[in-house]
């Protein structure tokens, strides 16, 4: 591989896909960064250039698109905290989101994304961001008040009447969708690759 | 191994001390590089960190065991991989054969679960009707088609004389007579040779084992559907410890990339807040116990007055027709009497029902089951009418049959008496009379049979036709009306229709047992049935999505079916009596059907038991039919169902205390992160007893949390004893470090350990 920083990157994100092998993985990835914006994001990454695309073009992605936090998730990830990301933001989401993370890490940048103020608690105006980006403002004002105070009722252990990371995780990690569906990209990103490359990816891995 | 194959120059130099450090310190670095994707960390800082630590190892690290560790490592992990993949693929394929799931699924995002349930019932029967179909048509109608005698050979299978000029037209056949009433859709047509074609097939056995045998399965299937909903609701049911907060943040499926279903996905997740909603709402309301149970109980009076009066009106109503049925001058509102008032029934009474269960203010899921409850017991008269009227006309056919039985030997004496008369030079015997010309019995089955699939046909039409009037109709009306009316149509009345649970249930319930009564007497009605399941799939889903709007209080469906269920076992019952007591009791006819000839329909499994079976079977039965072993038999299984009973009720105790146990837990743990007291007076008293435990050090900074918390979640890859640098880089300072404040509680020791695993902590001091 030309580019010793994709090299780098590699290593850790084989990682997270073992059974991949790194070159084609990567180059898919960074393919996928570059196909948003051809004609700002170069080739040659060796000497790290200062690419960051803009929200519009990451929100525009087939797998946010539809998501309703999609802007939290760019703003998470992105090293500016605008949702602009450079290609270590995309590559470091890619592979938070995938099925191999581990559940606490997902768990902590869920929380992150839920956090829609930055002061890291949950409080109760981000709560009712969340339910009625949930519910697209279908539900009434009492009823989202009810929500959230049954959500900070149940949840907030150490009574400060908002949710801290460790009341988060306490919860989460008990929720019985919370690894198959939740942050989770990776399955319809693989499934896009056709069976043949897959099969010669493990041939080589292998 | 490490030191035996190392051949850095510089070891020789170092002690032994130095030597163990240093393997720790590569140990700990290959667990960072090993655990690098846990750490929470962006990519710059993870490059780092793995450049450093690598270049250490490689420097410090013997050649031997790293190779394969990893390639090990890699398939391991990858092995894991693929059984995951499978394994969710196995279930993407077991979801995706069962059919209509995302109609349902779409149904369900936007009435709610409860108008989920009825579809989901419904595809429930259509899938039992196809198993009944499939048994009957397998052994009892092709059989007979193919083996035995074709159309036209005898007379149980040929139009008579009489009719046959009209036998085509439509207006006869949609009454079912014609050359419908005499094909193998009804009992009739099957003949009664013992066997028939090559293969020795017993047909009439065939037809006995099959119509038992459809009860038997029904029964079968409905107990263990029953069984198998008992179980998953009894689990952590309604009453989970974070219902709100998993919907809030495990609801939305990240999975998603179609706009379509992004809206179902938003629409049900609206639906399932409206309906927890509703539930929390039921469990905050306390009003004057007293004034809703004395409501209650008038409510209750008030149906069953109800209910009563109507009973007695079914009673008098039929008296009525009998009578009429003795005279011949009547006006249309006195023939059609019954029906009339039968109808009015249907309409009124569940209306009444409900405006008085407005009394009661149950949970919408509760008041539901109620007015199935009573709208159930109000169509049971209904069956009543029916079955009176169609055992009066079976008696009726078997008085005419004793007529006819001797009219039919008259008249074939007459026949050969005549043909001998014409033609007197013939010497052999005459030949067999024309089927078509042979005197028919009345063939009492038959046209039970005939009732049954009439009212199974009227039974669709008029549902189909009320769902078009009704709601599609209404709907329109209500649409395109409302630009030109002086009041506004879709808020006031009439409005758009809300889907009609308890109906439809009902009516999918009641027509199960027709189907199940009349299916012995015209074996074609389970594919009229089956046909009938299907188009109403597609018909009402259709006509919900289209026409309905969603209830005004959306509710979740009980977590299992079973009141359904219920009500389909207690008609199974219902329908199974009287088939039972036509086949033990009643004689067939004597010239139709595959039992004809016979004194009683089971006797055909006597005629079996003696010529087919073995003789020793034969003694078998003759002593397993004998009282003294039925009666103990009968004794010992009422035994085993009081003691399973008592044991299932102990059980339910064992349950109940460990969900109260867990309860109680889970407060505890709740007071004690808030710092309160304990809740057990017990513990407090021994925490007061002991001496103050602030003498010891601080704990230190670097710790995470306070001891007490026990790692409830295992720590994921990250390794528990290791003291890595933490570093929460996306935030700043944790401010929820609350280390010197608590006071580690008395009697409790330590927790197992530090939880390394959530990747972050108190930020580490540079």
């Amino acid at each position: 591989m030309k580019n010793k920083h994709l090299q780098k990157i590699s290593f850790i994100i084989l990682k997270m896909f073992p059974n991949f092998k790194q070159q084609y993985f990567l180059s898919r990835l960074f393919h996928r960064y570059r196909d948003l914006a051809p004609q700002l994001v170069p080739l040659d990454y060796t000497n790290q250039p200062d690419v960051r695309l803009p929200y519009e073009l990451i929100g525009s992605m087939p797998e946010l698109k539809d998501n309703p936090f999609r802007q939290r998730i760019a703003e998470v990830f992105s090293e500016d905290g605008e949702g602009n990301m450079t290609l270590d933001d995309f590559l470091d989401m890619f592979s938070v989101l995938s099925e191999m993370a581990p559940r606490d890490l997902k768990a902590y940048y869920a929380f992150k994304i839920y956090d829609f103020n930055n002061d890291n608690f949950i409080c109760k105006s981000d709560l009712e961001k969340t339910l009625n980006k949930l519910t697209r403002n279908e539900l009434t004002e009492d009823e989202v008040r009810m929500v959230c105070e049954k959500v900070i009722d149940e949840a907030d252990l150490d009574n400060d009447g908002r949710l801290s990371l460790e009341d988060f995780q306490h919860m989460i990690v008990r929720a019985p969708d919370f690894l198959r569906e939740v942050c989770n990209f990776h399955h319809r990103f693989t499934s896009t690759m056709r069976g043949k490359m897959r099969k010669k990816i493990q041939e080589i891995t292998l | 191994h490490i030191f035996c194959s190392s051949k850095n120059p510089h070891e020789e130099s170092m002690s032994e001390g130095e030597r163990a450090r240093l393997m720790e310190e590569v140990e700990e670095k290959k667990k960072l590089i090993a655990n690098i994707r846990n750490k929470p960390w962006r990519m710059k800082r993870r490059l780092k960190h793995l450049k450093e630590a690598q270049l250490f190892v490689d420097k410090f690290e013997g050649a031997l065991g790293k190779g394969k560790g990893r390639k090990l490592y890699a398939y391991k992990v990858m092995m894991m991989k693929k059984w995951i993949k499978f394994q969710r693929d196995f279930e993407n394929f077991k979801t995706a054969c069962i059919p209509w799931e995302r109609k349902i699924k779409e149904v369900e995002s936007h009435f709610g679960s409860s108008v989920a349930s009825y579809f989901i019932f419904l595809r429930w029967m259509y899938g039992m009707n196809l198993v009944l179909f499939s048994l009957t048509f397998g052994l009892v109608v092709i059989p007979e088609v193919l083996m035995g005698l074709p159309y036209g050979s005898i007379p149980r299978k040929t139009v008579p004389r009489e009719e046959q000029d009209t036998a085509m037209d439509y207006s006869v056949l949609t009454d079912f007579n014609g050359y419908c009433k005499y094909s193998v859709l009804f009992y009739g047509y099957y003949n009664n040779q013992r066997t028939i074609g090559f293969l020795k097939f017993r047909l009439p056995l065939s037809y006995l084992m099959v119509g038992i045998g459809t009860f038997g399965y029904s029964l079968m299937v409905v107990i263990r559907t029953m069984a198998k909903n008992a179980d998953v609701g009894g689990g952590d049911g309604e009453d989970s410890e974070f219902t709100f907060a998993w919907k809030m943040f495990t609801s939305w499926d990240y999975l998603i990339g179609n706009a379509e279903t992004a809206d179902n996905k938003y629409a049900s997740i609206t639906t399932s807040f409206k309906e927890s909603i509703v539930d929390e709402q039921e469990n905050q309301k306390d009003e004057n116990i007293h004034l809703r149970r004395f409501l209650r109980v008038l409510a209750n009076f008030l149906i069953t007055c109800t209910l009563g009066g109507s009973g007695y009106l079914i009673y008098f109503v039929v008296k009525r027709s009998q009578e009429f049925a003795n005279r011949d001058d009547l006006g249309w509102y006195e023939k059609n009497e019954l029906e009339i008032i039968m109808s009015l029934l249907g309409l009124v009474g569940p209306m009444l029902f409900e405006t008085i269960a407005e009394l009661e203010e149950y949970h919408p899921r509760i008041a539901l089951k109620w007015q199935l409850g009573r709208i159930f017991a109000l169509f049971l008269g209904n069956l009543y009418t029916f079955l009176l009227a169609l055992f009066d006309e079976v008696n009726a056919k078997l008085e005419e049959e004793k007529d006819i039985k001797n009219a039919s030997i008259w008249f074939m004496k007459e026949y050969f008496a005549n043909f001998t008369a014409n033609n007197p030079n013939e010497t052999g015997t005459p030949p067999p009379i024309e089927p078509a010309d042979v005197i028919r019995g009345p063939c009492w089955e038959t046209t039970v049979g005939i009732e049954f699939v009439k009212l199974t046909i009227s039974d669709i039409q008029v549902t189909y036709l009320t769902i078009l009037i009704g709601d599609f109709l209404r709907a329109l009306i209500v649409r395109f009306l409302n630009y030109c009316w002086c009041w506004d149509l879709e808020a006031g009345w009439p409005s758009y229709g809300e889907f009609d649970i308890s109906g439809n249930v009902l009516g999918l319930v009641f027509n199960q047992g027709m189907i199940w009564m009349g299916s012995f007497y015209a074996p074609g009605l389970v594919g009229i049935n089956v046909l009938r399941l299907l188009t109403s799939m597609y018909y009402q889903c259709w006509a919900v999505m289209a026409c309905n709007v969603p209830h005004e209080r959306v509710f979740k469906a009980s977590k299992s079916n079973n009141f359904y269920m219920g009500l389909l076992l207690l008609i199974l019952f219902l329908s199974l009596l009287p088939v039972v007591y036509t086949i033990m009791s009643l004689p067939p006819s004597f010239d139709c059907g595959p039992f004809s000839g016979k004194e009683r329909m089971f006797d055909v499994i006597i005629e079996t038991i003696e010529l087919d079976l073995p003789s020793f079977l034969g003694t078998l039965f003759s002593y397993a039919a004998n009282p003294g072993l039925i009666i103990p038999a009968i004794l010992l299984m009422v035994l085993a169902i009081y003691y399973l009973n008592s044991v299932s009720e102990a059980y339910k105790n064992a349950n109940n205390e460990l969900k109260k146990k867990m309860q109680m837990a889970r407060d505890e743990e709740k007071n004690r992160r808030n710092n309160k007291d304990s809740t057990n007076q017990v513990m407090k008293d021994l925490e007061d007893l002991l001496p103050n435990r602030s003498n010891l050090p601080p704990p230190e900074e670097k710790k995470d949390k306070p001891d007490e918390r026990k790692p409830k979640v295992k720590p994921g890859a990250a390794g528990n004893a290791v003291n890595l640098q933490k570093d929460v880089s996306l935030a700043s300072v944790n401010p929820n470090a609350r280390g010197p404040v608590t006071q580690a509680p008395g009697p409790r020791a330590p927790g197992p350990g530090n939880s390394r695993g959530r990747g972050q902590g108190p930020p580490p001091r540079h």
